[in-house]
């Protein structure tokens, strides 16, 4: 220590006398400026973007105003533009996707973060890590070939037997609509979830468990009663995660939902979604008024994800603090 | 043992091996993926898959090569946009800023990432197909390149921040400048971190749709230039699967197999570099 002391003083006038001439000349000035004009552009690309949207569907959020959000009336010839059939389609596939998605992420979460062995905790990470990498464009592929199908022969009609006196479960089996963008969709968050709610689990500390454990707790009691809890804000930051991203997916729901602007009680029936109409639409859109429709959409779209990422990220971070503080206490 | 012990103890090794259950579904998925592919487009690959180009509807045979090829170039650009980008931002979030400005780069940067697709390919079609009143390889690539900005500049931060402070002092004590230490000793010591960053960002582009559907558009030719529509593996995959020819199918596919695969290993091979030797320990 006292070695540093009686050296930082004498290294103290050398830095100082360092000016901004010699700074720039030893090219530290340069690199600061060039490398924040490269950080500057991440926002102003993000700051255009939010412009380009508001600008873009200025039109069309002048002439439906708040009725937008609210109109069933998808006409293109009458330029009439109603959103409530495609943000039906989206909320709706989104909720199923969740309530597959989130018992089935959560359980495996438990598992890789409190059962298995370290090694094999990390291999099924591994390919966890890998089906999040897979494209939406061959969850797609898969969902045309392999899903609608199978929705078709076997569990629509096998559903419509058993449930079918619920609303959910009537109509015609087309083999496309809610239910298997629903199901596509579970499949394409799952791995989020795991990965996100792994990372929450495995940063509770260790007393937790002991406790309970100590207390006389089973294995699970203690896991589900003590450690979730405890790991809660994080799970829900996941699972708020997961809503952004199936909120916002576009190719493997525009492959199975059927593209039919419907509002329909039943999960079989022919749906669509934000995102499927910009896809379909975009290119094909005649008119400014129709375009704008469509820009307001991407709008409504990023606003939705924006809060929920925001919520997500909030909660998250909130968790693991809670975590490391805990643990260093 | 009372019959409320035995009931606990029932619950608790069911409700765990349950646990276990959803692990092996949700893993089982990505093998059912491979599984299909494999069967399906491993019959349908061809040599002239990779060098024909599409045939008119109704003749059967032809090849992919022109999607190969503009998905070459379309990841081409957005790597030469978004990864200097991503890089140099991180440079500066990492080594000169503190404070205010890098937590606005960083919302930033978290904000762009969370962007769904099919936004950024309106935002695409905005900037650069309206001015140039053509879709092009250009407004494609500048789409992907959007993309893998949030995903390099975050990870790469994230390395550099890894690096030992030691190192940094070091280098400055035996008198190097800043961009000197950087250029020389922070950012080799990161290096393996920083192209798994990159390579993973390029895989998650490299499989995107959305962005192009209204950027590069689709070709069923070779696309001249860049200043041409183009067409890309993954758009093919989509415009093939909602077609109704069988061959068409059959050449989906394939595709989707050719694309999963170089995902898949560019994946595998990001995450081996980091594991094999990084340097540093993390945070």
């Amino acid at each position: 220590m006292a070695t540093t002391t009686t050296t930082v003083p004498s290294a103290g006038p050398v830095a100082g006398s360092r000016s901004f001439l010699s700074r720039l000349i030893e090219g530290d000035e340069i690199a600061r400026l060039i490398t924040f004009l490269f950080a500057a552009s991440v926002v102003l690309i993000t700051l255009l973007l939010v412009f380009e949207l508001w600008q873009g569907s200025a039109l069309a959020r002048h002439k439906f105003g708040l009725n937008f959000f609210f109109t069933r009336v998808w006409d293109p010839i009458f330029d009439q533009f109603g959103a409530l059939p495609f943000i039906y389609g989206t909320l709706v596939t989104s909720v199923v996707a969740l309530a597959i998605a989130v018992p089935l992420g959560i359980g495996a979460a438990i598992f890789l973060a409190e059962l298995a062995p370290q090694k094999i905790s990390d291999t099924l990470q591994f390919f966890i890590d890998l089906l999040a990498a897979v494209p939406s464009v061959i969850y797609g592929l898969l969902g045309v070939f392999v899903v609608i199908p199978l929705m078709r022969q076997y569990l629509q009609p096998a559903l419509k037997s058993t449930l079918g006196f619920l609303p959910l479960f009537q109509g015609p089996a087309y083999g496309v609509g809610f239910l298997t963008a629903g199901i596509v969709l579970a499949i394409m968050v799952i791995p989020y979830i795991i990965s996100v709610s792994r990372e929450i689990l495995l940063a509770v500390p260790r007393d937790q468990r002991e406790a309970a454990l100590a207390l006389g707790a089973t294995r699970w009691e203690s896991t589900w009663k003590v450690v979730v809890p405890f790991a809660r804000g994080g799970i829900m930051g996941s699972i708020f995660l997961a809503l952004a991203r199936a909120l916002g997916e576009t190719m493997a729901v525009t492959m199975v939902i059927g593209n039919t602007p419907t509002i329909s009680a039943s999960l079989f029936s022919p749906g669509y979604s934000i995102a499927a109409v910009i896809a379909n639409e975009f290119t094909e859109a005649t008119g400014d008024l129709y375009l704008q429709s469509l820009i307001e959409l991407g709008l409504v779209l990023f606003l939705l994800t924006f809060i929920l990422n925001g919520v997500a990220r909030l909660l998250i971070v909130a968790t693991s603090q809670k975590g490391g503080g805990m643990g260093h206490a | 043992m009372n019959s409320s012990l035995r009931w606990r103890k029932f619950v608790s090794g069911f409700m765990l091996t349950m646990t276990g259950v959803c692990a092996v579904v949700a893993v089982s998925v990505l093998f059912l993926i491979l599984g299909y592919l494999v069967y399906h487009g491993g019959t349908s690959i061809s040599w002239s898959f990779f060098t024909k180009l599409p045939t008119p509807v109704g003749e059967t045979g032809g090849g992919m090569a022109n999607a190969i090829v503009g998905s070459a170039k379309l990841l081409l650009l957005a790597s030469l946009f978004g990864v200097p980008i991503g890089f140099f931002g991180a440079i500066y979030l990492a080594e000169f800023s503190g404070g205010a400005i890098a937590f606005v780069v960083r919302y930033a940067a978290d904000l762009l990432n969370g962007v769904p697709s099919i936004v950024i390919g309106i935002f695409a079609y905005s900037l650069v197909v309206l001015p140039f009143k053509h879709f092009s390889t250009l407004a494609g690539g500048f789409a992907l390149g959007l993309m893998m900005i949030p995903i390099t500049l975050r990870s790469t931060e994230e390395f550099l921040r890894a690096v030992p402070s030691t190192l940094r002092e070091g280098a400055m004590a035996l008198g190097a400048s800043k961009s000197r230490t950087i250029a020389t000793v922070i950012v080799p010591a990161a290096y393996r971190g920083i192209l798994t960053a990159i390579l993973l960002a390029f895989a998650r582009v490299a499989g995107e749709t959305a962005p192009l559907l209204f950027t590069a558009f689709g070709n069923r030719f070779w696309s001249p230039g860049w200043n041409q529509p183009t067409a890309a593996l993954p758009e093919m995959i989509y415009r093939y699967a909602i077609a109704p020819y069988d061959d068409w199918h059959r050449q989906a596919w394939a595709a989707g197999l050719v694309l999963l695969g170089l995902i898949l290993v560019v994946n595998i091979v990001a995450r081996g570099i980091l594991a094999r030797g990084i340097a540093v320990p993390r945070s």
